[in-house]
């Protein structure tokens, strides 16, 4: 097994405080908490914590590990604790740790003893007693693209979920999965798979796969729920003249829009019911962005100059 | 492990689906309503606003005329995960929620401007 320094996941010296564990210990939960933390590992990271926690709030079972650790070299990854190491500890028998241990290294169950395969509690917290539970939900982030919404699509995803086996073992276990994606979901929104979760104890269902959907960054698109937002740059000249353009729509066609004269560089042209569709269908707003000709070219400078010139026009007239 | 042969599976957008009861919310989350009136009273979630007329006539806004999205299941889970997690109050919990939900907020926001 693989030697864990507990020291090092909670950040603290070895010499360290019970209050300084504590503060160490909640400041880092904040930071990792799995609902607080964007970072992707955040839910391995809090398990660690937690484990490493579990030992050294509990002075015995801290001087139990320090002396442990005194026997251990650095690099040594096949870790095995000396065969008497607990004859002045009584860590066997259950009931000594009052947390739920199953989420715990193979390192710490083989310290301090564990449930592996024994408990088994639902992530809704349940307090029923009786022998059959619900399975626990599992949840997870998506990336999809936002083709995917508009014209929905079908994802792989593999999971990694324990199985529970005939001698009541827990292992782990790969799965694929094919999940379809809705048309017209949102950031944000969750898709439920009803009974694609943990299995339950005793017979009980299986829980629910919730799948939170975030978007991959889009090349020309951006989104706002379910509006989706194109910037179209447009030349001076259209933009005060107005014209007609053709813009690409997330279905891969092109439509004509008609620019109307005096359109301000910002200006909006909605398309009512294009968005991410659905229920209530989102719109397409294709933005306009004044694109400026470079003045190097000789023709532009002079038009300019022109326009400079004899034309009346104080933009910032309003500042004053 | 082999996996079995890979089947297409769907699914329902959990903020489109049906709403839950009060009754049904307890049933779905396993807890009792007390702790469910416990969350609505604290904010963690907030039953779906019905309009005024149907309320008088209901007698008021009481919670045994209350529903709720299945979003909010996923909001109470995660308030009673920091709850316990980082012994904070379920007032605490509420804000942290409301918290998270802006930055997620502001980060879509920030997206559309990179």
């Amino acid at each position: 097994m693989e030697y864990k320094d507990y020291y090092k996941i909670l950040g603290v010296k070895k010499n360290a405080t019970q209050d300084e564990i504590k503060r160490s210990y909640r400041k880092l939960a904040r930071k990792f908490h799995p609902d607080v933390s964007k970072e992707t590992d955040a839910e391995v990271k809090f398990k660690e914590l937690g484990e490493a926690y579990e030992v050294l709030k509990d002075p015995e079972k801290r001087e139990a590990y320090n002396q442990l650790g005194s026997n251990w070299k650095a690099g040594q990854s096949g870790f095995k604790p000396p065969p008497d190491w607990e004859q002045n500890f009584d860590f066997s028998g259950g009931g000594y740790t009052q947390g739920s241990t199953h989420d715990y290294s193979s390192f710490f169950e083989d310290l301090f003893g564990g449930s592996r395969g024994a408990t088994y509690h639902s992530s809704a917290g349940s307090n029923q007693g009786g022998f059959q539970s619900k399975g626990e939900n599992i949840r997870a982030r998506v990336m999809i693209d936002l083709e995917d919404s508009f014209n929905g699509s079908t994802q792989s995803l593999s999971l990694q979920s324990p199985e529970i086996n005939e001698q009541g073992q827990v292992l782990n276990k790969q799965r694929t999965l094919k999940v379809k994606i809705p048309k017209g979901v949102k950031e944000g929104q969750t898709i439920r798979l009803a009974k694609q979760g943990n299995p339950g104890i005793g017979g009980g269902e299986r829980g629910d796969l919730l799948l939170e959907i975030a978007f991959n960054p889009h090349k020309l698109y951006t989104l706002d729920g379910k509006d989706i937002y194109l910037n179209v740059p447009v030349a001076p000249w259209e933009a005060t003249l107005g014209t007609k353009i053709n813009v690409p729509t997330p279905d891969g066609k092109k439509i004509g829009m008609k620019v109307p004269p005096d359109s301000q560089q910002g200006r909006k042209l909605r398309l009512k019911g294009k968005g991410l569709p659905g229920k209530n269908a989102g719109d397409f707003y294709v933005v306009l962005q004044v694109a400026l000709p470079p003045s190097s070219n000789t023709k532009v400078k002079e038009l300019n100059e022109k326009m400079r010139d004899e034309i009346d026009f104080n933009p910032r007239s309003y500042l004053f | 492990m082999n996996s079995k042969k890979v089947s297409i599976v769907s699914g329902y957008i959990l903020e489109e689906e049906s709403v839950l009861t009060l009754a049904e919310f307890c049933q779905t989350f396993k807890a009792p309503a007390e702790t469910i009136i416990r969350m609505v009273d604290y904010g963690v979630i907030t039953p779906i606003e019905k309009n005024k007329d149907e309320e008088s006539t209901a007698g008021g806004n009481t919670s045994r005329h209350w529903s709720f999205h299945r979003s909010a299941l996923i909001r109470a889970d995660k308030a009673l995960r920091l709850k316990y997690d980082l012994g904070i109050n379920l007032a605490g919990a509420a804000l942290a929620l409301d918290l998270l939900d802006e930055i997620q907020n502001l980060r879509t926001k920030l997206n559309q401007v990179r």
